[in-house]
């Protein structure tokens, strides 16, 4: 059966498409955990970038990429919902624009 | 020996660096031992160095302590130049100086600022020093300064006082008017010959300059200027009686001895140039004449102790001036190591005095101290009579005949002095003695607390047998014909020459003298002792006259009215200062360009993060774009 790639364009326009949706996303969001999350899909956009070059280019490295990017990513978030709960904690509200002390 | 002379202004520097770097620090002993101390071995090192001169006869010795200053043409060694003349001064300063010192450690012992004092003192005798030491005007200009300096700081010394803190300041800027002459006529000075050698410039003037040439009388009278505002005379003596708010020991020895004489010396220093311009000696005597009697008028209705003493001075050193300005230069000179004996002693005598009496100032609240305080009424009074020129017995007795005497029979002499001279005498002995008269006789007003210690009564005692016996080296032609004191000086100073036939007169002259300074004496009794009623009934009389001469002959309104009140009516209207309105506005504009960063500041997530989007947009494109 013949291979039928898709082509290496489709993939990274996906991936910048992902990109720009998340960060869309972090700017419109009042919501820290919504935040989080659009933070998240950048960073998976960013992996699958990688993923469609290391296919691209038949090597494994970019599998590696996207496993680094993974792990880094969990550990991101774990740091990221610690604080978000002490900022609830000291708050009581999820709006990224109460933690606001600067005068100005 | 004389190599040492280097130590003489070193030792007091030494001993005031060390007690302003570490003096509150120190026990009161310890202090009293460094600040006398240093100025007693330099009185000892002055007195060795005097004998070894008087025996080996060389006119002058030079020494260079470093090099201070050599740009140009200008070459302005540290470099000290010793003859006959500096040693007068160096004695006077050292050795007075010394008591002074002796004194102070027990008037000033209850005094918080123990170290304080002893640290300024020192430094206004190594000042002093310089300014007689040095062999370039520079340097003389540099010692001029620093006791101005020092002067400034003393008479402020109770300085939570604010009325001190002004008179001190009055003090300074008076005495910055005559230092500003002063420097100009440096300039002009430097300009015509290159140099500010002293000797230098007192060889070559004469080559230079002929008699009474323009550039010659400019630079004399501006360093007369410089000298009037130092000495207290006329136009610049407003100063000196307010100067009497700081401490005792202070007006004793800078307001009495050494300060005001600077003017003095630095007439006689550089007397070549006065003797090439005789307009400007003449205005020399012009200014001590009429100096002497305007503050022998005011002497005579003051009622604090120390003012009487402060118009006192002011008087004596016109008399100086005056015989400057006639061309006897050594009679001046002898007129000053005898007024420093005797006015140091009567300050020191009004401070012990004032001390004992509660810090009591007014005369007139005194009384009856003749037999309370017996060493202090003697010595006050031998100091007294050598002011009032006792006869015979005094030493002011023969330096002041001396200047009355040459103001008469001198070549540049004429009757107009001599007349001043005399009704200022006659003045002189008239208010000395009222102020004894008043201070020690009749009642007792106010208790005397306690009595003074050895430390104050032994300067006073010395000083005493000094104003009594100094005057026996220079005696007139008639009374012995002893010039041990001009001789000594002849190598520095001229001798003045006399009129045609004048010789036959000098008894008349000194008869008159005397006769006045007793009737003096007399008067001064009869209205403060035997009928002091009618003291006031002549004080109520002449109230207006006695007004006018209580205020200094309204010379502190005068210059209040045409020189402070316009500079201040300017400043104020200059009060929102123009010119630094500019750098405030540069102020403004920061202000401004913060305020609009700060905005950026604002605390918000999102912003940081649209920031950080925006700037990644505009790298990316320009990356593209170049």
């Amino acid at each position: 059966m013949e291979k039928h790639t898709i082509p290496v364009e489709a993939g990274l326009l996906l991936a910048g498409t992902l990109f720009m949706l998340g960060l869309l996303s972090v700017l419109i969001r009042r919501n820290i955990i919504f935040m989080l999350i659009s933070v998240e899909i950048m960073l998976n956009a960013a992996g699958l970038a990688f993923i469609v070059a290391g296919a691209r280019w038949a090597q494994a490295d970019g599998q590696v990429m996207f496993v680094f990017i993974l792990t880094m990513a969990a550990a991101e978030v774990s740091v990221g919902l610690a604080l978000i709960l002490q900022i609830y904690h000291q708050l009581k509200t999820l709006d990224s624009d109460a933690a606001n002390k600067m005068k100005g | 020996m004389i190599e040492l002379l280097w130590l003489i202004p070193a030792l007091p520097f030494t001993g005031a660096f060390i007690l302003i770097t570490m003096g509150t620090r120190l026990s009161r002993t310890l202090v009293s031992i460094i600040g006398a101390g240093t100025v007693g071995v330099a009185a000892l090192v002055t007195i060795l160095i005097g004998l070894e001169f008087l025996s080996s006869g060389t006119p002058s010795f030079n020494q260079v302590v470093w090099n201070w200053v050599s740009v140009g043409g200008l070459s302005l060694p540290f470099a000290f130049h010793f003859d006959a003349l500096s040693l007068v001064f160096l004695f006077v300063i050292t050795f007075v100086g010394f008591l002074i010192h002796i004194y102070s450690t027990e008037f000033m012992h209850d005094d918080p600022g123990f170290s304080r004092f002893f640290a300024y003192l020192n430094l206004f005798v190594c000042s002093m020093l310089i300014l007689v030491l040095a062999d370039n005007l520079v340097l003389m200009y540099l010692g001029w300064e620093g006791v101005g300096l020092c002067s400034y700081l003393l008479i402020g010394f109770w300085y939570e006082d604010k009325k001190n803190g002004d008179a001190a300041r009055k003090a300074f800027i008076v005495t910055r008017v005559g230092d500003t002459a002063m420097a100009i006529g440096l300039f002009m000075l430097f300009d015509a010959f290159g140099t500010l050698n002293i000797q230098d410039i007192l060889t070559r003037a004469p080559e230079l300059w002929s008699t009474g040439s323009q550039a010659v009388t400019a630079v004399a009278l501006l360093l007369l200027g410089g000298a009037v505002g130092k000495s207290a005379q006329l136009p610049l003596q407003t100063w000196l009686p307010d100067a009497m708010a700081g401490p005792s020991p202070v007006s004793a020895l800078i307001h009495a001895a050494t300060m005001v004489t600077a003017g003095v010396y630095l007439i006689a220093r550089t007397h070549v140039l006065f003797e090439l311009a005789p307009v400007a000696q003449q205005c020399v005597g012009v200014v001590g004449a009429i100096t002497l009697l305007l503050a022998g008028f005011s002497a005579l209705t003051q009622t604090d102790l120390k003012r009487v003493l402060a118009y006192s001075t002011i008087s004596q050193i016109g008399y100086m001036f005056l015989a400057l300005g006639v061309g006897a230069w050594s009679a001046a000179i002898f007129h000053f190591m005898i007024h420093a004996f005797f006015k140091a002693l009567l300050f020191l005598g009004a401070g012990a005095v004032i001390l004992l009496l509660h810090h009591e100032h007014d005369m007139f609240k005194m009384g009856g101290l003749k037999n309370k305080l017996p060493v202090i009424y003697w010595t006050f009074l031998i100091g007294s009579a050598s002011l009032a020129a006792v006869p015979f017995i005094t030493a002011g007795f023969y330096s002041k005949d001396a200047i009355l005497w040459l103001t008469f029979a001198g070549e540049k002499g004429n009757i107009w002095f001599f007349l001043a001279a005399l009704l200022g005498a006659f003045i002189t002995s008239i208010y000395t003695f009222r102020m004894v008269f008043v201070t020690f006789f009749g009642v007792e007003k106010t208790h005397v607390s306690h009595h003074a210690g050895t430390a104050m009564t032994i300067p006073l005692v010395i000083l005493a047998v000094l104003s009594l016996f100094g005057g026996f080296i220079e005696l007139p032609h008639t009374m012995g014909h002893v010039e041990l004191f001009s001789e000594y000086l002849s190598p520095v100073l001229p001798a003045v020459s006399l009129h045609e036939g004048a010789e036959h007169s000098e008894w008349t002259i000194q008869l008159i003298a005397i006769g006045l300074s007793l009737t003096g004496i007399y008067i001064a009794y009869f209205f403060y002792v035997k009928k002091p009623e009618l003291a006031d009934q002549v004080k109520q009389s002449l109230e207006g006259m006695h007004h006018v001469w209580l205020n200094g002959w309204g010379f502190d309104s005068l210059y209040d009215a045409i020189l402070v009140r316009p500079f201040v009516f300017l400043a104020t209207i200059n009060k929102a200062d123009v010119v630094d309105r500019f750098y405030s506005m540069i102020v403004w504009v920061s202000e401004q360009f913060n305020r609009v960063f700060a905005k950026a500041q604002g605390g918000i997530l999102r912003w940081y993060v649209m920031g950080i989007v925006v700037g990644a947009i505009l790298i990316i494109t320009l990356g593209l774009l170049l």
